[in-house]
């Protein structure tokens, strides 16, 4: 990964920076008695903590990058298992659980794709339920294992498609950094999220799924896809290997992929009974309710790109 | 004691990184923690890590004068957990089995409250069921009746019996909680200091019926 001063990756993170200071201007300057100013500020004050962070991974180097990734799919997975039931007899089966996260990004430090693709879908898959096997209580096995199972591949397998990309072979696109592309899917992933909300907020009257996510609207959505897609074109350029055809059917697969990542993660947490995941981000709740969208957006939108370019 | 500079790094660099990392503590109303003592700081028991928590929540320069009271029979087993429990953690060693009058079982926890020293107290009495309030002891309302002047911070932790459980001893990490009650104070009512003392180391009302349908 090779940043210089002047590589589109620092002018686009430069973009982002401004846009922040921009939002952090916009929502100082709401009347103080305003419902959305109470709901907004703590969530800008997280924002700036997680572009803070990104920009340095992103920035520093191809190992910083990984570990930070990591950590948030060990933050994430922590937030899930903490959330769902488990029993007393798995706890020594979640620490090997856990343990996968560090193997999972070494398969990429090392660039081994096959091993990468499989390790949790096949070999964890196998695994973990012997491991369960082991202890001998048989009640609840299926809940246990399927819900560990979900977690792994929604935390684990898919956030680090996200790495995955840093590692990309890029030698046939000189002008394209891994870097690059993790910032063009993060990027486009929470500004579709964002995009939504504000034209769900501002237009919003048609509830687009009312049983899962009561606030998401078909105004929302479309407003929010269209969004992206533009977003898509305008970014592509500097960050992707994209031809205009493909950066505009990648902003739909982000928009769209997004939508329902976060769908699914609201219909989990009314399984749960909860409201939000928790509390490791105030203004977004927990870290889960940051990368819900990200679970779905990775692993889709690195398959696209994989397949088309390299 | 000699031993401040060790509870210090092993605080430093142990216990504080451990319960940042692997663990991760919400700590809601820290505010409500007392900053010097005499102070009791009493808790729902139900991991070993939970005086260390307890001891983590608070400033670094009160770390000298805090002192969890726990069990004499199992901290005082083996030379080197002795030395490790009463040197380096600070506990002060209580009796919990086989009688004793109360004033001699608690004399000790008396005198450091007396000396000014912060107390944390667990008045279950030893750890229960993970998430469950087990019966309270009455061994604090004694020592709040001897010193009526000490207040008496409750904190509800929930999540370590998950970490932590009793009979294990290979932690796992899950997201843990902690909310600072309202402070408390002796008034000479014995049945209204329990109660209010049992509402406040209760969990909140979701986390309890989540806890009651099987949710948790």
């Amino acid at each position: 990964m090779s940043v210089t001063l002047f590589s589109p990756l620092i002018a686009v993170l430069g973009g982002v920076w401004a846009l922040l200071l921009l939002a952090t201007a916009v929502v100082w300057r709401l009347e103080p008695a305003s419902a959305v100013k109470g709901e907004l500020r703590p969530r800008i004050r997280s924002w700036w903590l997680i572009v803070a962070l990104c920009s340095l991974a992103l920035t520093f180097s191809r190992t910083a990058a990984l570990l930070f990734f990591a950590l948030v799919s060990f933050l994430a997975l922590k937030e899930y298992l903490t959330l769902i039931p488990t029993r007393r007899t798995d706890r020594r089966v979640l620490l090997w659980a856990y343990l996968s996260i560090p193997v999972q990004y070494f398969w990429i430090h090392i660039e081994w794709y096959g091993m990468f693709i499989i390790f949790i879908p096949v070999y964890l898959f196998l695994l973990l339920p012997v491991a369960m096997v082991l202890s001998g209580e048989t009640q609840g096995h299926l809940r246990a294992a399927g819900s560990l199972h979900w977690g792994l591949m929604s935390m684990v397998f898919g956030l680090s498609h996200l790495a995955y990309l840093l590692v990309l072979p890029q030698a046939q696109y000189p002008q394209v950094s891994g870097a690059g592309l993790v910032l063009f899917l993060l990027l486009l992933t929470e500004l579709n999220d964002v995009a939504q909300y504000c034209w769900g907020k501002g237009l919003g009257r048609h509830k687009i799924s009312p049983t899962v996510s009561p606030n998401k609207t078909v105004e929302g959505f479309v407003g929010g896809v269209v969004t992206t897609v533009l977003l898509s074109a305008l970014l592509a350029p500097w960050l992707t290997p994209f031809s205009t055809r493909d950066a505009l059917l990648a902003g739909a697969l982000i928009a769209v992929a997004g939508f329902f990542g976060d769908l699914s993660l609201s219909a989990l947490k009314r399984d749960l009974g909860i409201k939000d995941s928790g509390n490791l981000l105030p203004g977004h709740g927990g870290i889960l309710d940051r990368v819900d969208s990200l679970t779905y957006t990775a692993p889709l939108f690195f398959h696209f790109t994989r397949y088309f370019y390299f | 004691m000699g031993c401040a500079a060790l509870r210090l790094l092993f605080f430093l660099l142990i216990v504080k990184p451990f319960l940042l990392l692997a663990v991760g503590i919400n700590v809601r109303r820290r505010d409500r923690l007392p900053q010097r003592g005499p102070a009791l700081i009493v808790a729902n028991h139900n991991s070993h890590l939970d005086a260390l928590v307890l001891m983590a929540m608070l400033p670094l320069r009160a770390l000298p004068r805090i002192r969890p009271a726990a069990s004499a029979e199992y901290f005082l087993r083996g030379r080197w957990r002795a030395w490790f429990a009463t040197r380096v953690v600070g506990i002060i060693p209580v009796t919990t089995r086989g009688g004793g009058s109360r004033a001699g079982v608690l004399e000790s926890v008396r005198e450091a409250l007396t000396a000014g020293d912060i107390v944390i107290f667990f008045p279950e009495g030893t750890r229960g069921e993970p998430e469950c309030l087990g019966k309270l002891k009455s061994g604090i309302v004694w020592l709040v009746e001897q010193l009526p002047e000490t207040p008496v911070h409750p904190v509800c932790l929930s999540g370590l019996g998950k970490v932590l459980p009793k009979g294990d001893w290979l932690p796992v990490p899950f997201f843990c909680d902690a909310w600072v009650g309202k402070t408390l104070r002796w008034q000479g009512d014995r049945s209204g200091f329990m109660v209010a003392l049992v509402a406040s180391l209760a969990p909140p009302e979701p986390r309890a019926a989540a806890v009651r349908e099987g949710r948790i």
